[in-house]
């Protein structure tokens, strides 16, 4: 059993004026076996919680806490907190020309396992997360995210998530510029993710559409920099009925 | 630190006055007139343009008269059909692809004791590349020497500089009717050698010249020419240089479109390292009004892993027509992309080994276009060796 603790987490970024806080106390526990989606509109800070969990230097953590069982992540670099067992699926993923997708997952794996994946089983881990992200087995062999489209990007997230397996995930708006083909073959492969039923998901999404084919356990509504509110897969529903209005008229309204 | 300037198609003409109205017999705002006289080419000051980013004194033996000339030690792996002959004077400036555009080259030109024509013959397609060392055994050296392809000829040829020298050069490359010729040179001198010199490269009708440019040790300036001998040319010129401490690696690029419907692709790109290395990088493009249809860009990029680097980068667009395909450049120079190292590390990639993948691919998207496997590897394991002593130094 393990546990993802965020604890009062207050972050803030530079900006031109001066400091600003985007995170301003979130509180939130991710046991291993547990599905939960973060929802909320555009600005909210959603990705701020993502980026900030996963070491973004650009993002600074003011006072909080975020633990992977037992271990404080805030006090660890951005290789030791994947090395932890945190992935981050990236909503923008990064372009690194020159470097082939196959050099790039064995170098990660290595460094996560603390030695080189054997040769054989290897190559078939490889291709089988391709195909099962239905990417074509010749994409090991391209620079990693170059040239690809944004579905392209975004499987290529989910085919490393399968291939490296970590103990927990965040997704960070995985399923937005997905078409709906694109978005059933990222849900078949996070759900076979998930359905190890050991692992730990965090699906930070602006939409309702990917939990038709994702079954959360939990729903967050994430608004000015904390959660608003929380239920199960209703809530899911409620949002899509009634959209955001309510609370960020809300929020509107007390600040 | 980063500088990002892009032109997308060619604006019209009436939007860049100052070279609207430039007189056609006008070759290019940027270049000297090219001559064989040395009294044309007067010892610089370090204030004319070409010379502004040059540490003349540096440089200063292959500006001067020299004394006690000797030679590089020439090796050749010649395929068959391949020949290598003499010239003298008189020939080797008839084949020329232009007179000597600095004085660097005027003296190569004028003093040198090796006259060579290299000719692939016309429709030969070689089984293997040309390949050439040049090793440098102290003192000074002076080359011109011609490479001819012939129409529809296919051939790569390579050409390694090692050992030291005070070495300058002037070189032709006259690549005829639908050929294909991939020239690779790699400036790999040990510590204290001087290079300078002029290469220009004539791209037949229809023909197709790659040509990779990797510069690794001694003290470098090339000024490195193209135009088209007809329509329908290609033009692609990559190069990579690993710049130290102390060091001054130069690549002045001149491409003139002066035929139609002809293309030019150049990506520079550098890394540099320690206290006092200095990258310069010109990127010239003269699209003339007959040169219609055209399609150019130009790139170099430049990667500074430590304080104390100063890397020079100056594209530039003369445009006479705007009835062309299109035309950019770009230019940046900067320390670590964050936003890649973050990616690898987030995951569980360690950030010197990240480092060392970002390195690698920034140069691999080059080494990868050289197409023979010696080099490759050669330039692979120097930028694996540079980044060893990166790391030791961090």
């Amino acid at each position: 059993m393990s546990k993802l603790e965020i604890v009062d987490l207050h972050v803030s970024v530079e900006t031109e004026s001066g400091a600003k806080e985007i995170l301003k106390g979130v509180n939130l526990t991710v046991n291993s076996g547990e599905v939960h989606a973060i929802m909320g509109p555009n600005g909210s800070g959603k990705s701020t919680l993502a980026y900030s969990i996963a070491g973004h230097p650009k993002y600074e953590i003011t006072s909080g806490s975020v633990k992977l069982d037992g271990v404080e992540l805030t006090e660890l670099t951005v290789d030791e907190r994947a090395r932890a067992g945190l992935f981050l699926a990236m909503q923008y993923p990064v372009e690194v020309p020159g470097v082939s997708v196959s050099n790039f997952l064995r170098t990660a794996k290595t460094a996560l396992d603390g030695q080189a994946p054997k040769l054989r089983t290897w190559v078939k881990d490889v291709n089988g997360a391709l195909a099962g992200m239905k990417l074509d087995s010749s994409f090991a062999g391209r620079s990693v995210n170059e040239g690809f489209s944004g579905g392209e990007k975004k499987r290529h997230e989910i085919a490393q998530l399968e291939l490296l397996n970590p103990r927990f995930a965040v997704l960070d708006e995985t399923d937005s510029g997905l078409d709906i083909d694109a978005l059933r073959v990222v849900a078949d492969g996070v759900n076979r993710y998930t359905g190890q039923g050991d692992r730990g998901l965090l699906l930070i999404t602006h939409y309702t559409r990917i939990l038709r084919y994702i079954e959360p356990d939990f729903v967050h509504v994430f608004v000015d920099g904390k959660i608003a509110e929380e239920g199960g897969r209703e809530l899911a529903d409620r949002l899509e009925a009634e959209g955001y209005d309510r609370y960020v008229s809300a929020a509107g309204a007390g600040a | 630190m980063s500088v990002d300037t892009a032109v997308g198609t060619a604006a019209p003409a009436d939007a860049v006055p100052n070279v609207a109205t430039a007189l056609e017999r006008l070759e290019s705002h940027l270049h000297p007139t090219p001559s064989w006289n040395l009294d044309d080419h007067p010892q610089p000051t370090g204030r004319e343009e070409i010379w502004r980013f040059t540490p003349i004194k540096r440089f200063a033996a292959l500006l001067g008269d020299p004394a006690d000339l000797g030679t590089l030690d020439w090796q050749a792996d010649l395929p068959e059909g391949v020949t290598v002959t003499d010239l003298d004077d008189e020939q080797a400036k008839g084949l020329a692809v232009e007179a000597p555009v600095d004085r660097v080259a005027a003296q190569a030109a004028l003093h040198t004791v090796h006259r060579t024509h290299i000719q692939v013959p016309a429709e030969a397609e070689l089984d293997r590349p040309v390949v050439f060392t040049a090793n440098g055994q102290g003192g000074q050296a002076r080359d011109h020497y011609v490479l001819s392809v012939g129409a529809h000829a296919k051939a790569t040829v390579v050409i390694r500089f090692t050992g030291t020298a005070s070495y300058g050069e002037k070189f032709d490359v006259l690549v005829g009717d639908g050929a294909q010729l991939n020239l690779v040179t790699v400036q790999d001198w040990a510590e204290g050698a001087v290079h300078g010199g002029q290469r220009s490269i004539r791209v037949g009708r229809d023909a197709q010249v790659k040509a990779i440019t990797a510069s690794i040790g001694g003290d470098i300036r090339l000024q490195e020419d193209a135009r088209f001998d007809g329509p329908g040319g290609s033009l692609e010129q990559f190069g990579l240089y690993l710049v130290d401490a102390g060091q001054h690696i130069e690549h002045r690029l001149f491409v003139d479109h002066n035929a139609p419907h002809t293309s030019s692709n150049v990506d520079y790109r550098g890394a540099l390292q320690g206290k006092g290395a200095h990258s310069v990088w010109i990127g010239d493009v003269l699209i003339r009004k007959v040169a219609e249809g055209i399609e150019t860009y130009e790139a170099n990029k430049n990667l500074v892993l430590t304080d104390g680097c100063q890397a020079d980068s100056v594209p530039n667009l003369e445009i006479e027509t705007g009835e062309i395909a299109g035309a950019g450049h770009s230019s940046t120079t900067g320390r670590f992309d964050d936003e890649q190292l973050f990616y690898l590390r987030s995951r569980g990639v360690p950030e010197s080994e990240a480092r060392r993948l970002v390195v690698h691919g920034f140069f691999n998207d080059i080494i990868r276009r050289i197409g023979v496997t010696d080099v490759e590897d050669h330039l692979r394991a120097i930028v694996e060796h540079e980044l060893e002593i990166l790391g030791a130094q961090q």
